[in-house]
């Protein structure tokens, strides 16, 4: 059994964990990067459309022409990296270095204790159980990200004539997919009442192809024994209950469902890291920092995204800081909690430091029209004009106000009027 | 006397416990033959996995039932060690909650005395506070029973097979039975071919009335009632310290409150008379009343979205209300081990005994073979080694090192295993490593384990299904479709 001491650990090499071991390998940290496939990239190699990178580097790029910049940098940097490698077991020692230990077929059961850790594992679908979506369970159902493994690296396709459940990115980019593949995209259904991907998938991805989206409507039972045979869908009405006479029987061979993303923190919670039952991720500061110290969250195991660029931009801030808690230890200050007022779903970080700016990235609850953001600890407005929860909210405080907060500011969001 | 010929109709519990049972024989030329591509995949798939402790049945109404189960019980006790199949005894609980339902479960404590069943003990609601917190404030009474058991119905299964076929015992799957003939030439027809017989018996679950009316036998038919159950995340844990029966009513043993033998929580089953037997669909009223019903007797359950899986099963329910173990008068080359209803696991290696009595019974001379080997090993679950354990089987086989099913850690050396132990689909992978059973629900593996399957197979990928039959999992390569439209 292989036993090591090191710097630190990132745990995925997704975009997340890329970029935190480029960014602490440039702080002159060398961490260990493990990743359980056996190519780096985690989720982005089978995301072969466009639209990554507007933000981080201003300019549009397939996933994996993405991840390929972080790989290129990672490779110049020679960042020590595991692949095959599944993290077995994560643990707190009693001097305050967190150990991990992980399984490969080349090492066997390796061990490495480590000053700080970057959790970067990412998220997983939520699947039809998850949401007790009734009926058989043949053949044919899968999750988007299935459904674009399929198709995009293993070339395989899943059905032919396809209702995708959901509308959230993946769901919408799914539907475009198999069409282009020469596949029937019959319909999406999204049980909401508003779209809950980006305005831009429903442009690009709908109606460029003609594909029907049922709002308000949802899945309420599957059919086919063998291979799926057809779905019934039913419009929904108060506490999304199917509305009686609305029951539409659809053919297909193939059910998609994108119906949203868990973060995979069952790491986390060996930690006992502090979680957000909002965000279902580690509670972090600004500098990404879990409530155990040592350990950094970025990407979407910290909240699920809309853009891949916020989780480069959240794995550079965590790789910094870890970097800086391996060479000074964890930095003094003053917490504020930020908490979610009436019209704000989520928000990270949850929790900040008086010392600097801050910026936030939050959801609404609900769409609205003319919203406006307040911060009543601080008095401060902003005018966030149309939000919907399918696109996150950028907030950013300066330091100047944040050094008069309290124990506690909340993020109130509401419907502006006129 | 020479070689026996031994027709098997049927690959659940009660005909791998049968065919292992028989495979202790001299001279005995056993063939199972099971319609579907993999063997366990009716009612032995989907139920509450109890080992009953046996009080459940009325020797007056149900004497074979009232019989087998504290006796099966017993057996499973040894079966599972020997044969390495997942199993914990933490004992099962029938409560009582409220005044109403206390006489019946101080009849279920007379019936274990009468029934044979050891340890039984009434709980009030002072023990039943302090042994079982988890109940709500309207626990009165319950009949506590130590030696009921949650195993691993799957496994259970295999691990039969597994063995009978060590000492002998041949399957055929994709061997629907469509004919039987007895007179001279004694056999069956089914897709995968005729087969000769000198005895056969019928284990066809669900179909086994359709089997006995082909063998003649037309004195009973097997309905179906189907139960739908919600299965919860691991990582949540057991609920409960122990298996949590609501009192029975005439519908069954009620919906209760129970865990896997890997930790799930899991709750169900309803009951609904259903009149398709192949219908194990679950439905949005069936989960509610699940749901509402486990909450009934342990009100802090989990939330709904928590739950990882929601399935169906669907038992056979004869008309004659008990077990059909039996031989006939004008047909001594038949054996009917039919409407095996609940507790049917928990009795199937009684069921097993007793259906080798009947041979007897019919002119079989059962002499032990001095071969027979009565243990099985399981394939070893990377996820239960501890980290020595699990650094010296990647040493000896480097492909335990590579986690193919992320939710339950899994490993390409198992899902190698257990195709070399007949599994040719993503559901008999399944079922034998738990690779697609955790949390995501194969998402992430199901193109893994594809992939493995076909290699090892050495057949396409498109060809690989789900469950057999017509459940591929691809209907193609992409491009495919483009092609098709020139």
């Amino acid at each position: 059994m292989i036993e090591r001491e090191v710097d630190a650990v990132v745990i995925g090499a997704g975009p997340a964990g890329l970029a935190a071991a480029c960014a602490m390998k440039e702080q002159g940290v060398d961490p260990v990067l493990l990743e359980r496939d056996h190519i780096l990239g985690g989720i982005l190699p089978q995301c072969i459309h466009p639209g990554f990178g507007l933000i981080h580097f201003k300019e549009e790029l397939t996933g994996p022409e993405f991840v390929q910049r972080f790989i290129d940098r990672a490779n110049e940097l020679d960042v020590e990296r595991m692949l095959d490698t599944m993290v077995m077991d994560i643990a707190r020692e009693d001097d305050g270095r967190i150990r991990v230990t992980a399984v490969n077929p080349k090492m066997g059961e390796v061990a490495l204790v480590a000053k700080a850790v970057v959790l970067g594992m990412g998220c997983r679908e939520r699947t039809r159980h998850n949401i007790t979506i009734p009926g058989t369970r043949p053949a044919g159902v899968y999750t988007a990200g299935t459904a674009q493994r399929l198709i995009n690296v293993e070339g395989l396709m899943p059905g032919k004539e396809v209702v995708v459940l959901g509308s959230g990115d993946i769901g919408l980019i799914m539907a475009r997919r198999f069409t282009l593949e020469g596949a029937k995209v019959k319909m999406v259904c999204e049980i909401q009442p508003y779209l809950c991907g980006l305005t831009r998938n429903r442009v690009q991805c709908l109606v460029d192809y003609d594909i029907p989206l049922h709002l308000g409507t949802t899945i309420i039972d599957v059919h086919g024994k063998d291979r799926v045979e057809g779905v019934t869908i039913a419009e929904v009405g108060p506490g999304w209950k199917p509305v009686p006479g609305t029951e539409e029987y659809v053919p297909c061979d193939c059910v998609v469902v994108s119906v949203g993303l868990i973060p995979e923190n069952e790491l986390s919670n060996k930690l006992g890291i502090e979680t957000d039952p909002m965000t279902t991720g580690p509670r972090v500061t600004e500098d990404m920092a879990t409530s155990v110290p040592g350990v950094y969250a970025a990407g979407n195991v910290l909240l699920v995204n809309d853009l891949v660029d916020y989780v480069s931009q959240q794995a550079i801030t965590a790789g910094e800081a870890a970097a800086r808690y391996v060479k000074e230890g964890a930095p003094a200050g003053k917490v504020t909690e930020v908490t979610c007022g009436a019209g704000c779903r989520l928000i990270v970080p949850q929790r900040v430091t008086r010392d600097k700016d801050v910026s936030f990235l939050l959801r609404v609850t609900e769409p609205m029209e003319n919203a406006v953001l307040h911060v009543p600890e601080l008095g401060k407005k902003k005018k966030l004009g149309r939000a919907v929860p399918g696109e996150m909210e950028k907030l950013r405080l300066k330091q100047a106000d944040l050094a008069k907060a309290g124990g506690t500011i909340t993020i109130v969001v509401e419907e502006g009027g006129e | 006397m020479g070689t026996t010929r031994i027709v098997i109709v049927g690959g659940g519990i009660v005909g791998c416990a049968i065919a292992r049972e028989l495979s202790r024989y001299q001279d005995l030329d056993i063939t199972v033959l099971e319609r579907e591509a993999e063997i366990g995949m009716g009612v032995s798939k989907a139920n509450t996995a109890i080992i009953h402790a046996g009080f459940d049945d009325d020797p007056d109404k149900a004497p074979v039932k009232a019989a087998l189960c504290a006796r099966g019980n017993e057996l499973w006790h040894t079966l599972v060690d020997e044969l390495e199949i997942p199993c914990i005894w933490p004992g099962s609980l029938v409560v009582a909650t409220d005044d109403d339902q206390v006489p019946t479960v101080e009849t279920l404590m007379a019936r274990a005395e009468r029934n044979n069943v050891p340890g039984c003990e009434l709980w009030d609601a002072d023990v039943l506070r302090t042994k079982e917190p988890s109940l709500g404030e309207g626990a009165r009474l319950a009949l506590f029973a130590p030696t009921a058991g949650v195993i691993s119905p799957f496994d259970a299964v295999f691990a039969l097979m597994e063995n009978a076929q060590a000492n002998g015992a041949r399957l055929v799957t994709g061997a629907e039975v469509t004919a039987v003939r007895f007179g001279n030439e004694k056999e069956v027809e089914t897709p995968a071919g005729t087969f000769d017989f000198d005895i056969l018996i019928n284990a066809a679950g669900l179909y086994a009335d359709t089997v006995s009316h082909l063998a003649g036998i037309t004195d009973f038919n097997i309905g179906a009632r189907k139960g739908e159950y919600l299965l919860f995340d691991k990582a949540l844990g057991p609920l409960t310290n122990h298996i949590v029966f609501p009192a029975p009513s005439k519908m069954g043993k009620g919906i209760l409150v129970t865990f896997t033998a890997e930790g799930h929580t899991m709750i169900g089953p309803n009951a609904q008379d259903i009149p398709d037997k192949d219908d194990f669909a679950t439905t949005a009223p069936g989960i509610d009343e699940v749901y509402n019903g486990a909450r009934k007797l342990v009100p802090k359950l989990y939330p709904r979205g928590q739950c990882i899986r929601t399935f169906a099963g669907v038992r056979p329910e004869p008309s004659t209300g008990d077990f059909i173990i039996r031989s006939y008068d004008g047909l001594p080359s038949f054996i009917n081990a039919a409407g095996i209803r609940s507790p049917g696991l928990a009795s199937a290696p009684a069921i097993a005994e007793r259906v080798a009595s009947l041979l007897i019974d019919q002119g079989v001379e059962l002499n032990p073979s001095a071969d027979f080997i009565p243990e099985r090993k399981a394939i070893p679950r990377f996820s239960e080694m501890d980290a020595v354990e699990r650094d010296a089987i990647i040493r000896e086989s480097p492909a335990y090192g590579r986690v193919v099913c992320r939710c339950e850690t899994v490993t390409e050396a198992e899902v190698v295993q257990a195709i070399r132990r007949g599994a040719t689909t993503l559901d008999g992978v399944k079922l034998r490593t738990r690779a697609g059973m955790g949390r995501c629900q194969s998402g992430f593996c199901s193109f893994r384990v594809l992939d493995i399957l076909a290699r090892e197979l050495g057949v396409p990928r498109d060809s690989i299904t789900k469950r057999g039959g017509a459940s591929l999992m691809t209907i193609g390569g992409t491009k495919d479709l483009r092609r098709d439209d020139r």
